[in-house]
């Protein structure tokens, strides 16, 4: 089957911009995502896992990282860890649960909220520049062969931060399977791997498999 | 030129493109195309104080070549002075790590006179002018009548400076279109854009290039290093920002419990008073344990100081201090288990228990080497993820796409 659109291989580059917000304390790192830009909440979440693929357990954000490294603060680290960015497709619901989650935690332990944490946290921002490889496919075959020639920049700008971009709960990848060649579960599938537990390469080789099962190789 | 088992005989020439391909894959290198295809015709001017010796220099060397062929036409100037003007800008690195400045007020003037010499003998008609560190920062006054972006790169750490001399570079530095620091504990607040550029490692460099198991043991054994044995390694020079005492006590408290040798090794011992008084302390806290192997190594070193790190069982920086910590990048990279203190640009490589160990004291550094000595399952998948981390953000590679999406970046808002 060929479609009526390609689906067009691009890649995501990005360079990191220091913020001046900072925070030394449990307090202050609520009042910093506060007021933190939408870049920033990207930067620490979205950005931080697909640069942190290769961690298959135990990292999910940088904040959880940084309550339990620096604040030695286990059970918020827990909390914040537990939030799947998956489930958004916006940056305010995932501030707003982030900073209810820090708050909440500052509320219910007062004396922990102000003390000193090891290490500051540094809000910084992701600045993204994107570019198409010159790459398109038309149907599943051609999808599967460019598929195979994507970094991992890539790999991360098509299947996880396209959240943000269509503002579904969905990757570029299974979008196009699903509304340009009516493969529906086929999207579903590739919906379904999980990227806290593999590596882009990892979900690559899986995305790989699942169309040549499609395609009956 | 082939990435795997060089001998270490193999003659050392400039890495191309293509040679980055065994460490990072086609897809990587040729995205590198791709974002420099989008600012072709764009120029590129470097500008620092030397030429050779220095991380910069060494970075620039490497930089340059794979910017050429990438097609952006790059030029690297470097400034010239006379021996009071490097007296001046020594005295400014010290002072912008937070030492005193003793200097008097005319030093200002040296300063400036040389960088308008500078400003007056070089040409700035790039479409990035990229200015390192703070020797040459006063050449943004050659930016009036051009239309190019000024970047000040500033590899050293801002955060504690002494503010004669902050307050005086602060006017220049504010008037640049951006600066970039080495770690965002580096950065200062500032009413201009400030970017995180990691300083990176060559993967294909004598230091952290591929070598053959039988270089890595006949290296060990020229040390009397028993390669059978756990090694608990730190390579740094002999300075007390490094604590190598620290270190000895960290590991003789270890040791009480796991068998392992000690090997300390680094320069700076012959041309430094100081690096020969912490050497002989070092040497005086280690007795005669044949187990401590202190090593003071020349500069043309880097092949045995491969050979060290890959024989090491574990990788130690014990830092009371530091910059970013290059030697700890060496160590992830050879996909050691690294323990090291939570100071610098540390906690950007070594994720705690991802992908190392972070440690605050002696006792916390000996704790973690008997808990990676008696678990090497974990220290083994320490070092795997480590390896993952530095390939993914601490390599040359990663920092020329850095700069193309930089520049790509200024040109968007032009």
């Amino acid at each position: 089957m060929r479609a009526k659109e390609p689906f067009v291989f691009s890649t995501a580059s990005s360079v990191v911009r220091i913020g001046n917000e900072s925070a030394g304390c449990l307090a202050e790192l609520e009042h910093g995502i506060a007021q933190c830009s939408d870049a920033s909440i990207f930067h620490h979440t979205f950005q931080s896992l697909g640069h942190h693929h290769f961690l298959q357990e135990g990292f999910s954000n940088d904040f959880a990282q940084w309550v339990l490294a620096a604040c030695n603060r286990p059970m918020l680290a827990e909390r914040l860890a537990s939030i799947d960015i998956r489930d958004y497709v916006n940056l305010a619901d995932l501030r707003n649960d982030l900073r209810r989650m820090v708050g909440e935690y500052c509320q219910e332990n007062p004396r922990e909220a102000s003390q000193g944490a090891f290490e500051t946290f540094y809000f910084c921002e992701t600045i993204e520049e994107t570019a198409p490889l010159g790459r398109e496919a038309w149907t599943l075959e051609e999808f599967h062969d460019g598929l195979g020639g994507l970094s991992h920049a890539a790999m991360q700008f098509h299947l996880l931060t396209s959240r943000l971009r269509l503002h579904l709960q969905t990757s570029d990848f299974s979008r196009w399977i699903s509304k340009e060649l009516g493969c529906k579960s086929l999207a579903q599938k590739i919906d379904q791997i999980d990227l806290y537990t593999n590596t882009l390469d990892g979900a690559r080789d899986s995305i790989a498999r699942l169309v040549d099962l499609e395609l009956g190789r | 030129m082939t990435t795997s088992q060089i001998s270490p005989q193999t003659e050392v020439r400039t890495n191309g493109l293509d040679d980055y391909i065994a460490v990072l894959g086609v897809a990587e290198i040729e995205e590198l195309r791709t974002l420099a295809k989008r600012i072709e015709g764009r120029s590129v001017q470097m500008v620092n104080s030397t030429a050779l010796g220095g991380g910069v220099a060494e970075m620039l060397n490497r930089i340059v070549p794979l910017m050429q062929e990438l097609n952006l036409p790059i030029r690297w100037d470097v400034i010239t002075g006379g021996e009071d003007f490097f007296a001046v800008t020594k005295a400014f690195h010290n002072a912008l790590h937070g030492e005193a400045y003793t200097l008097p007020d005319d030093s200002f003037k040296i300063f400036l006179a040389y960088n308008e010499q500078n400003r007056a003998r070089l040409k700035f008609d790039t479409d990035f002018t990229v200015i390192h560190d703070p020797q040459p920062a006063a050449l943004i006054d050659a930016r009036q009548g051009h239309t190019g972006h000024w970047i000040w790169r500033c590899h050293i750490d801002l955060s504690q400076p002494n503010l004669r001399v902050w307050d005086f570079l602060a006017p220049f530095v504010n008037r640049y279109d951006g600066a970039i620091f080495s770690s965002p504990s580096f950065a200062r607040k500032l009413p201009i854009p400030q970017y995180l550029f990691f300083p990176s490692i060559d993967p294909l460099s004598e230091k952290n290039r591929e070598l053959s198991p039988e270089y890595v043991r006949e290296t060990l054994e020229r040390f009397h290093i028993d390669p059978r044995r756990p090694i608990v390694t730190q390579i740094s020079r002999f300075d007390r920002l490094k604590d190598p005492l620290g270190v000895v006590r960290a590991w003789q408290i270890a040791k009480r419990y796991n068998d392992s040798q000690l090997v300390l090794a680094g320069g700076g011992a012959s041309d430094d008073p100081e690096g020969e008084a912490v050497l002989a302390e070092v040497r005086e806290a280690a007795g005669k344990d044949p187990d401590i192997h202190i090593l003071d190594l020349p500069p043309w070193s880097a092949l045995e100081i491969n050979a060290l790190q890959r024989g090491s069982t574990i990788i130690v920086q014990k830092s009371l201090r530091e910059g970013f910590g290059l030697t700890v990048t060496e160590g992830l990279w050879k996909k050691k288990p690294v323990i090291a203190s939570a100071v610098g640009g540390i906690p950007n490589q070594v994720i705690h228990k991802q992908t190392g160990m972070l440690a605050h004291s002696i006792e916390g550094t000996a704790y973690q080497i008997r808990f990676l000595l008696s678990n090497p399952h974990i220290a083994l998948r320490l070092g795997e993820r480590g390896y993952e981390h530095v390939r993914e953000n601490f390599l040359i590679t990663s920092n020329v796409r850095r700069w193309l999406t930089l520049f790509l970046h200024l040109v968007r808002g032009e």
